[in-house]
């Protein structure tokens, strides 16, 4: 009974929870902490190792970003004519893979030297300590998976986590009911996502926002009109 | 409204491009760009200043915003000059414009901090003892436990702390010190009281209220011209820039005007449109070479060479040959020219000028009861007879007693005045020259340093008979003294005509080693000098003839404005007395436009008289101790274990060295017993325990130290300064940077006095197997890390607080109410705070209010009333000051030590250690019932405490209640405003008036026009105000002239405090005789045996080089001190940079930028070279205080990081500055004593190899070899 409602509580209302804050959070946050979003980066303190592990922490952590936005969110139907469930599967487990061992190991290193590095370590504030751990523990878990996963490569898992998340995302209800049957591994995996996106705006994970796209199509030169 | 929903702008067009698509125009808000507009915004303005040890003294407008201090304008609002004169402002430079950086820098001292392990033990100690006093104890007397604090200083570690708790600790350890060693062994080191007095009062309040020691800085500094108080009886006086433009010719010799003194630059400038001619004499092509009409590039270091030549050219022409009739009277009337002077007969036939002499050695004293061995005499041309002018010292002192046979009816007192009387009152006319009147000719023999060999300086033979000696023929009169002998004596005038190497043709022919034209290469003429300095006879020559030629034609305004570069040598006695001489011989000193302007900086403290009692708790005790910084160091950081320097090689030929044995330390230590120079710690024992022990003798306390000291029972502290009962124990630093910038042997403080790491190359005496001193006890084994407790109060993470053992953070200079003056302008200025003090700092009144309450809390049960014995040096301006006719060493037998006469003056003080608090926030009794004063007079002040008392209002209870109270910064700045007769008319009319009874000439008139007017605080915050005269100065603060030293000597007829009461070309105290100085001669540089002492370290495979060691002012920082300022690095080079010349960098290979060292016995510098051609061959310039936190990487030689400037310096202290107990060679504080010279040192400089940064973070590297 109380697994049940637990079930419901973490995989049906706790994604709306975490989701909401991380939004309104994230706007409250731009539009009266101007000045606290940034990536708070400590590489003038140590630059020590830095271009390696932040390189490979960066590359990992957004390769699995995408991976997961398109692995989770597609709707089945739209790739299923060219890809098969388990081909989808098979990619996921080695571009992953590849990208969690990027980021397990860049972010270990970023850890160790967070919680070791006496001026790194002076400076660091609970959250950056708490969200930096989480994300290396969560690259982990997900590493972990992929040793389930290949239990059962006909990426029937797959479609039922992504039929849970697209359930979530728009809103069709019913969706904790697809974790009934879901692995232990995969659901504290979730759990641990759905808490990231919750402090998310309150870390300095807010960076993420203000991913510099905009230099792709700027142009050299940037005038503006006199406002009137 | 909402920086999200300003960005969602989707459906307006946002991007327009333009320009071929190169550019595009935006629609998003700018409003971030707010963010730089405001801050240049403000919401107050509020006057303050820079405390900085510069000439400045400018006024600034600080710009607030919401609680911040945003940046600062200089303020143009002074009163105005007369129509006449430029007015001075604006005031201010570019670098006093960056300080607003530090107020918010990362670099700014925001907490109370204390280093780890150092707290962690005392927290445990505390936890253990539960009293604080005892945990100290059980601390520092554990050899294993202070070991472990002391070696991590300099070595980071700090945490913060909270304030109660450090303030408890260090008041723990305060007591502890007095109770266990003495309140002597408490030292505290703050520089220059003028640039903020209130913060300066507030330390040495607290010291001198618990008995602790207030350290001298000018002398430290090296910044005391010690032949200032040698020919004038005047720590140092000068006119105000403004003068400047009143001047007719002016030679900036060593002074780099526009660098060092931007804000009075302009009077400078402005004087060349009137058509005043300029000169700079640099050995450098610095800014001022730039400015003036012509330049004299004199080698560094011999400027006494020059400025003899050029003495020689003026006497020749504008006294002997066609002598000026202004000149003339000048000299007769206000030097000693006309005095005469004993000539002592020499084996060899010859004679030796001797002792001025006496009243005391004629018949009956010639009629002089009171002092007459203190009255120099002349001989009257008018009536051909010896006569007794008015105005010697003796005059001075006891004369209300009339002396034995003085009495005759007359009023005695009122003859210390230069009017041309004698003592009887006759008029008189002093003879200069005994030309015409002389008994017999006599050969007199002249010491001659300029044949001495140096490695680096060029030396010139005497052409004479002797190459240590030169003999001048003088006229000279036959004399009976009063034991019915015969004595030859010559006067004053004669002497120095001689000595200036001028061949008056009294000898026969080639009998006298003077010149008889310029062109000859004898002693002293231009040809002579041109071999030594490399500048040109013809130039030297002319220069000379067109100063005093102006000087001639204008009454005395020609002026010579002199710099540091001519005072930090180890002989720069001579350098200045060669151009006082010039000064005083063309009768430029007390006039208007002429007259030395020495670099003084903010030394001078206006209102003096009223800050002293604030200062050194007179008010509740007197005396306080003083030492002089030079001894204090040169002594207690063993620099004297490194002596290398004889005493025979200083030594005059006239001299036996049989009669001076010893080494420096002992003159030193010999000058401390006979009661010349101070000591700290005074006596080897605990001071506060004297009194019960002398009570158990049955003895007074001074009876009882007197039978003790001259049994051998008891000693002076410096007799023994390694045994641990004699180590300074507890230092304060506030206002300093005394171990980044003035701590000279820096190596050495930090190895004996702080026990940390130390670059030290060189060995002591004992492994070297030197000669030890006599008078100080050795001990092989040296004890390091004497103090137990460093405490440094600063706003910035300065190299001193890096070596501290507690850092306090104080207030900036925009943070607190404090007072400021300086001597180049006559106004005196507010500091007020613009904002609290940020974060947790506090200002330096609240820090050591904080220190004494936690003082007066943690004593009970330790300390309570106390008797404690003070040891007194005869001080200057005070009847002690004839303490000495002759020099007699009771130690050794010659005399009975008599405190006050033959030793320092033993006084009880009674202390009451609970009550510091309260005395510290009032005002004590001793103000109504002894009076303050100064410079040897002394006024009623009751009018006074009771106005500050209604002022300030009063304490309402506690053991002084009904006490004016002093609580704030400007309470206290209220009572110096008070008291001081610069800032209170009434005060100066009774100081006037005082002074006019001494010299029996009415003197208020001077200050009647303003005696009404009272500064206080408000006032000068509303505007700057010009300060009221006052017989403190020489000069006069009026409507009709600008100020000007020795003014009120020449136009109100007061003596110069000196032994004749004129100005004083001839010394002749033993101690300057036997170290040829009694008259000008040119000394070359010592040699300090630093470079080639050491043994070479290993070579890096580049060539090396040995060089000038020379230290000048900054360019790229607030003065001296402030360049670790982002705007000021970024000027600069970022780093530590030495300046070298070309050749010198080609001869080892070094281009510019690289990394070099250099190195000597005393330690190693590692910087980036300057390679330029305004530097001079043979020298290398660092700038002051590149403080060691920037950008230093670690020296190849020492292996420890690279130092700064005084890493290669050390004291060695000159026996002439150790005089005492004689007129105007008395000690007085920061007034006369040993100085920090250091510009005669050499330094080896190579190319670096290895840069090493000592973090382990892999940023090292290899620069290339030299080819």
């Amino acid at each position: 009974m109380f697994s049940e409602y637990l079930q419901h509580l973490l995989y049906g209302y706790y994604p709306y929870l975490a989701g909401t804050v991380f939004l309104v959070g994230s706007l409250m946050r731009f539009d009266h902490g101007q000045f606290t979003w940034k990536t708070g980066s400590s590489q003038m303190l140590s630059s020590k190792n830095m271009r390696l592990a932040s390189n490979l922490f960066h590359i990992g952590i957004i390769v699995i970003f995408f991976g997961h936005l398109f692995g989770m969110l597609t709707p089945h139907w739209v790739y299923a004519p060219f890809l098969h469930a388990g081909t989808k599967q098979l990619l996921a487990i080695v571009v992953g893979g590849i990208a969690g061992i990027m980021c397990v190991v860049g972010g270990a290193m970023l850890l160790y030297r967070r919680f070791t590095h006496p001026r790194v370590k002076a400076s660091s504030s609970m959250m950056d300590n708490i969200i930096l751990g989480l994300i290396v523990f969560q690259a982990a878990l997900g590493m972990i998976t992929i040793i389930f996963s290949l239990g059962h490569l006909d990426g029937e898992m797959m479609l039922t986590l992504s039929s849970w998340a697209q359930s979530i995302v728009f809103f069709s209800g019913g969706a904790a009911d697809y974790m009934s049957e879901v692995s232990w591994i995969y659901k504290l995996h979730i759990f641990v996502g759905l808490t990231i996106i919750l402090l998310f705006p309150f870390s300095r994970l807010v960076h993420v926002w203000s991913v510099p796209f905009g230099y792709v199509t700027r142009r050299y030169q940037l005038v503006r009109r006199r406002t009137t | 409204m909402s920086h999200f929903i300003d960005r969602l702008n989707f459906f307006r067009k946002a991007r327009e491009p333009f320009a071929n698509d190169h550019g595009e125009v935006r629609g998003e808000s700018r409003e971030w760009e707010n963010g730089y507009r405001q801050r240049w915004q403000h919401d107050k303005i509020v006057r303050s200043t820079h405390g900085v040890n510069c000439t400045g003294s400018c006024s600034w407008k600080i710009y607030v915003k919401n609680g911040l201090v945003t940046w600062e304008t200089q303020q143009t609002d002074y009163p105005r000059t007369r129509p006449d004169l430029p007015n001075h402002e604006p005031r201010g430079c570019p670098r006093g414009a960056s300080y607003s950086w530090y107020i918010y820098s990362a670099n700014r001292l925001k907490h109370p901090l204390i280093r780890k392990p150092l707290l962690k033990l005392w927290r445990e100690a505390l936890e253990a003892k539960g009293d604080p006093v005892d945990a100290w104890a059980s601390i520092v007397e554990d050899p294993a436990k202070s070991k472990q604090y002391k070696r991590a200083r300099g070595m980071g570690g700090f945490v913060r702390a909270n304030w109660d708790e450090l303030n408890e600790l260090i008041a723990a350890s305060n007591v502890y010190t007095a109770k266990q060693y003495g309140p002597d062994r408490i030292i505290g080191f703050s520089p220059i009281p003028a640039m903020s007095m209130v913060s300066y009062a507030a330390g040495s309040r607290y010291l001198s209220l618990i008995g602790g020691v207030c350290m001298s800085f000018y002398d430290w500094y090296c910044d005391l011209p010690p032949a200032s108080p040698m020919t004038w009886g005047e720590q140092t006086d000068v006119p105000e820039s403004a003068d400047w433009y009143n001047s007719g010719y002016i030679i900036a010799w060593g002074s780099n005007v526009p660098q060092t003194r931007t804000p009075d630059a302009h009077f400078f400038t402005e004087v060349r449109y009137k058509g005043t001619k300029t000169v700079s004499i640099t050995p450098d092509y610095a800014e001022v070479s730039k400015l003036t009409d012509e330049w004299l590039s004199a080698k560094q270091g011999t400027d006494a060479a020059l400025a003899m030549a050029m003495g020689h050219v003026i006497l020749k022409e504008f006294h002997l040959d066609k002598p000026s009739s202004y000149f003339t009277d000048y000299v007769r009337r206000y030097t000693d020219m006309p005095f005469l002077v004993e000539l002592e007969p020499r084996e060899d036939g010859s004679y030796a000028p001797g002792r001025q002499m006496r009243a005391s050695d004629f018949e009956a004293s010639l009629g002089q009861g009171n002092n007459p061995e203190w009255k120099t005499v002349a001989w009257d041309e008018t009536r051909d007879q010896l006569v007794v002018p008015r105005g010697s010292i003796g005059f001075r002192w006891g004369e209300e007693s009339g002396g034995e046979s003085g009495g005759e009816g007359e009023k005695a007192r009122g003859k210390w005045n230069l009017e041309p009387l004698d003592a009887d009152g006759t008029e008189i006319k002093p003879l200069l020259s005994l030309a015409e009147q002389h008994d017999d000719i006599a050969k007199v023999a002249f010491p001659y340093f300029g044949a001495i060999a140096h490695e680096h300086f060029d030396h010139v033979k005497s052409g004479g008979a002797s190459d240590e000696l030169l003999f001048h023929s003088l006229p000279a009169k036959r004399l009976r003294k009063a034991d019915g002998s015969d004595v030859l004596a010559v006067t004053v005038f004669d002497l120095m005509c001689a000595n200036y190497g001028i061949d008056r043709g009294f000898g026969a022919e080639g009998e006298d080693d003077g010149a008889t034209s310029y062109d000859q290469v004898k002693p002293y003429t231009p040809a002579w000098q041109e071999k030594i300095t490399g500048v040109p006879a013809e130039q030297a020559t002319r220069i000379a003839r067109e100063f005093a030629d102006n000087a001639d034609k204008t009454q005395g305004r020609s002026m010579i404005i002199v710099g540091a570069g001519m005072n930090h040598w180890y002989h720069m006695d001579m350098n200045y007395r060669g151009l006082i001489n010039m000064l005083v011989m063309c009768g430029c000193i007390g006039q208007s436009g002429g007259g030395w302007a020495h670099y003084v900086g903010q030394e001078k403290l206006r209102p003096q008289t009223g800050w002293t009692p604030l200062a050194f708790g007179l008010d509740w005790q007197r005396p306080p101790r003083h030492m002089n910084s030079t001894s204090f160091f040169y002594n207690h950081s063993s620099q004297w274990r490194y002596e290398k320097l004889e005493i025979k090689e200083i030594l005059s030929p006239l001299a036996k060295i049989e009669d001076y044995p010893g080494s420096l330390i002992d003159f030193n230590v010999r000058s401390e017993r006979m009661g010349w120079l101070p000591s700290a710690p005074q006596l080897a024992t605990n001071p506060l325990r004297l009194a019960a022990k002398a009570e158990a003798a049955g003895m007074s306390t001074k009876d009882y130290a007197v039978q003790q000291l001259k049994s051998g029972e008891l000693a002076f502290a410096a007799e023994d300064p390694d045994n641990p009962q004699n180590f300074p124990r507890n230092m304060f630093i506030w206002r300093s940077n005394l171990l980044g910038s003035s701590g000279k042997g820096h190596e050495y403080m930090l190895k004996y006095l702080l026990g940390t790491r130390h670059g030290i190359q060189g060995k002591d005496l004992g492994e070297e197997g030197g000669s030890k001193p006599q008078e100080v006890k050795w001990h092989d084994e040296a004890p390091e890390g004497k103090l137990d407790l460093l405490v440094t109060l600063d706003f910035r993470m300065s190299t001193t607080c890096l070596y501290s053992d507690i850092v306090l953070p104080t207030a900036t200079w925009y943070e607190k109410d404090d007072l400021n003056t300086s001597d180049m302008h006559p106004f005196i200025h507010p500091l007020t705070a613009a904002t609290d003090p940020a974060w947790e700092s506090r200002s330096d009144w609240e820090i050591y209010k904080g220190i004494a309450k936690a003082f007066s809390k943690v004593c009970v049960g330790h300390l309570g009333e106390e008797t404690d014995l003070v040891t007194l040096p005869h001080q200057h301006d005070s009847p002690a000051e004839l303490a000495q006719v002759e020099v007699k060493d009771w130690k050794k037998g010659e005399c009975e030590p008599i405190p006050g006469k033959t030793m320092p003056a033993l006084i009880e003080v009674k202390r009451n250690y609970p009550e510091t608090y309260e005395r510290f926030t009032s005002v004590g009794p001793l103000l109504e019932s002894i009076g303050n004063g100064g410079k040897g007079i002394s006024w009623n002040t009751e009018k006074e405490v009771k106005l500050l008392g209604d002022l300030n209002h009063r304490k309402l209870d506690g053991p002084h209640k009904g006490r004016p109270q002093i609580e704030s910064a400007i309470d206290a700045a209220e009572m110096i405003l008070t008291l001081a007769p610069e800032t209170n008319g009434q005060v100066a009319v009774k100081a006037w008036g005082a002074l006019s009874k001494i010299t029996g000439r009415d003197h208020t008139h001077l200050a009647h026009p303003k005696e009404e007017e009272k500064i206080r605080f408000r006032d000068i915050v509303a505007q700057p105000r010009k300060i009221i005269s006052s017989p403190t100065w020489s000069g006069l603060e009026d409507e009709h002239v600008s100020y000007n030293a020795g003014y009120t000597n020449v136009h109100e007829l007061i003596p110069w405090r000196t032994v004749s009461g004129r100005q004083q070309f001839y010394q002749d105290h033993p101690w300057m005789r036997a170290f040829g100085e009694s008259l000008l001669v040119y000394r070359p540089p010592i040699d300090t045996k630093a470079a080639v002492s050491m043994a070479g370290p290993k070579g890096n495979g580049n060539p090396e080089i040995a060089l000038n060691w020379i230290t000048p002012h900054q360019k790229w920082g607030i003065h001296s001190t402030y360049s670790d300022n982002l705007l000021m690095q970024t000027l600069s080079r970022g780093g530590p940079i030495v300046w070298m010349s070309e050749d010198d960098a080609g001869a080892i290979g070094v281009e510019d930028n690289d990394w070099i060292e250099l190195y000597n016995a005393n330690g190693a510098i590692a910087a980036r070279a300057v390679v330029s051609q305004r530097v001079k061959n043979g020298m290398v310039m660092m700038y002051h205080a590149q403080e060691r936190i920037v950008n230093i990487p670690g020296s190849e030689i020492t292996g420890t990081r690279g130092g700064i400037h005084n890493s290669v310096t050390r004291v060695c202290p000159k026996p002439t500055h150790m005089i005492g107990g004689y007129a105007q060679l008395s000690y007085s504080f920061n007034y006369y004593g040993t100085v920090g010279s250091n510009r005669d040192e050499f330094v080896i400089v190579r190319k670096m190899k290895r840069i090493d940064w000592l973090d382990g973070e892999g940023n090292d590297y290899e620069q290339e070899a030299v080819k």
